[in-house]
């Protein structure tokens, strides 16, 4: 029997008030593997990987993860379960009454209760990858530009050396030479750590570089799943619509309509 | 009709939030107070909360006690009684104006700094990324600052009864031409250590109520600046009222012989 894939949701809803966001998502990620999830803005992209994180509870549906079900996990069994995931926000999410350092050892620290002057070391390590000095260390998240911001964001991410890490937009507001060294720390991470990725992403050039496979999402539901290689020819409108970046196409956004 | 709409759209708005406030109550106590404790948390926040509110508590409790002083002095001589005038401060400030007037200060201080730092934390996310990295936010945020509230409140109030008596002392033999060593036998003798303990049961009460409506306000708001506004004046307001309200009840128990 084939191994279930690391993570999977089948049929997940959820609605905000009259808003329905996830309208029965199904997608799965294999172990091991980079998943890209491409999508416009506002279909549920973020939504989908703190429905995953439990951070939003899905009105229904299956996420199972690594063969357990883990919608409406409590409790230290919820600690455990998160302690094996590593999150990039989309809006960085530092804590700002921590310095940066903190910011990046925190999982170490407060998750693993590891020894401050060690977690210090892995920070400062993790921190030396996504091209930032120790000097940046002593500084707090507000001193920070916002590209700067993103890369602590990623380095909190990837600290504990997590089995499954969600990046969400990892390269906007980079300049484009980090947008690539930041896509090739992301297939490191997935290659020398052997973790589980799902990435959002609207850069095509980075969705291209990171992924084994892509999804896209439209109106809470994925239109589109395959190996990354063969997004050119998948033959489906919406996608080709989105990774051409054109304004005309099945895809209608909101200001289009008279 | 649409008066009584309206009247009952408020009574359920009312009810559906004690609702949530207690349920936000019951997870502050079962998960903010249990282990992990996170004590640098606790010291940061008693430094930030206890600490920091000295100087506008000893302000007030002094203003207080003097202004009191002057008071019943004047109602007092309507009586020729002004010999009482240095128990009745004493007993003022220890049982009523000490813990309340801190207690108010300190929502204003401290619940409103609380309420604006998770009200932003929740808008920015941080509160998530908590919990992504394997935090329970009740343990990390809410139970070191009930601990905090609840240990500083009844420490600022016992300095604050003194420096509100010291007010009044000042008041009285500077200017109202009380004897100095009659004063403070005045004081001294009639005070029971009953007023004292009472005024400190109370504000570790408004303690509390003071932790519990920042965070509250704090981890519910929404909707960026704006929410984090309102959720810091629903704070300040809502402690201000509730450690009014629980002042009256605590007052009638403590007091009931
Ligand atoms: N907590 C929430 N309460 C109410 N509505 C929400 C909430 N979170 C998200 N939404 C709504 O869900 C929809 C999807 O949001 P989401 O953040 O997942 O979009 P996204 O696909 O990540 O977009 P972007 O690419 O712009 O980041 C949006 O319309 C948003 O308004
Ligand atoms: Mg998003």
């Amino acid at each position: 029997m084939a191994q279930e894939p690391h993570i999977v949701l089948s049929d997940v809803r959820k609605a905000f008030g009259r808003k329905h966001v996830l309208n029965g998502l199904d997608v799965s990620v294999d172990k091991g593997r980079s998943l890209v999830v491409i999508g416009g803005s506002g279909t549920g992209k973020s939504v989908m990987i703190k429905t995953i994180l439990g951070i939003i509870r899905p009105d229904s549906g299956s996420i199972r993860v690594a063969g357990e079900e883990v919608v409406g996990l409590k409790g230290a069994a919820r600690d455990r379960y998160l302690s094996r995931f590593g999150m990039l926000f989309q809006g960085a999410a530092l804590f700002d009454s921590l310095p940066v350092w903190q910011n990046v050892a925190f999982g170490l620290i407060q998750g693993r209760k590891m020894n401050r002057a060690r977690a210090r070391d892995i920070a400062i390590e993790k921190m030396a990858q996504v091209g930032l000095g120790p000097e940046v260390g002593q500084l707090y998240p507000a001193e920070l530009s916002g590209g700067m911001q993103k890369r602590v964001g990623l380095a909190r991410a990837i600290a504990a050396d997590p089995e499954i890490i969600f990046f969400d937009e990892p390269t906007t507001g980079l300049d484009p030479i980090m947008a690539d060294v930041i896509n090739n720390l992301i297939v490191d991470s997935v290659r020398r750590l052997g973790s589980t990725t799902i990435s959002i992403t609207h850069d095509m050039a980075s969705a291209r570089k990171i992924a084994d496979d892509i999804a896209m999402i439209y109106k809470g539901r994925i239109i589109w799943h395959g190996p990354a290689d063969t997004i050119d020819t998948s033959g489906n409108d919406y996608v080709d619509q989105f990774i051409h970046g054109r304004a005309e196409g099945p895809i209608q956004m909101e200001v289009l309509k008279p | 009709m649409n008066f009584l709409a309206n009247l009952g759209r408020v009574v359920l708005a009312l009810l559906a939030e004690t609702g949530r406030v207690t349920l936000f109550t019951r997870d502050a106590l079962i998960q903010g107070l249990t282990p992990t404790i996170y004590f640098r948390q606790i010291f940061d926040q008693l430094m930030k909360i206890g600490y920091n509110s000295l100087l506008v508590v000893g302000l007030t409790a002094f203003f207080t006690g003097g202004a009191l002083a002057l008071q019943i002095y004047l109602g007092s001589s309507r009586f020729n009684a002004e010999s009482l005038v240095a128990s009745i401060v004493a007993l003022g400030i220890t049982r009523e104006l000490g813990p309340v007037f801190a207690g108010i200060m300190v929502a204003g201080r401290v619940g409103s700094s609380i309420a604006a730092e998770l009200g932003t934390m929740r808008v920015t996310e941080q509160i998530d990324a908590l919990v992504t990295l394997a935090t329970n936010p009740f343990k990390y945020l809410v139970g070191p600052r009930i601990v905090a509230c609840v240990i500083s409140l009844p420490i600022l109030v016992g300095i604050a009864d003194i420096i509100g008596v010291m007010g009044g002392y000042i008041v009285g033999t500077r200017s109202l031409g009380f004897n100095s060593y009659a004063y403070i036998k005045n004081t001294v003798d009639f005070l029971k250590l009953d007023d004292v303990t009472s005024g400190l049961i109370k504000a570790a009460v408004f303690g509390f109520i003071i932790a519990i409506m920042g965070c509250y306000h704090g981890f519910n708001s929404r909707g960026g600046a704006q929410g984090v506004g309102r959720a810091t004046i629903n704070a300040v307001v809502s402690s201000a009222i509730l450690i009014l309200a629980a002042n009256f009840v605590l007052t009638s128990f403590l007091f009931k012989n």
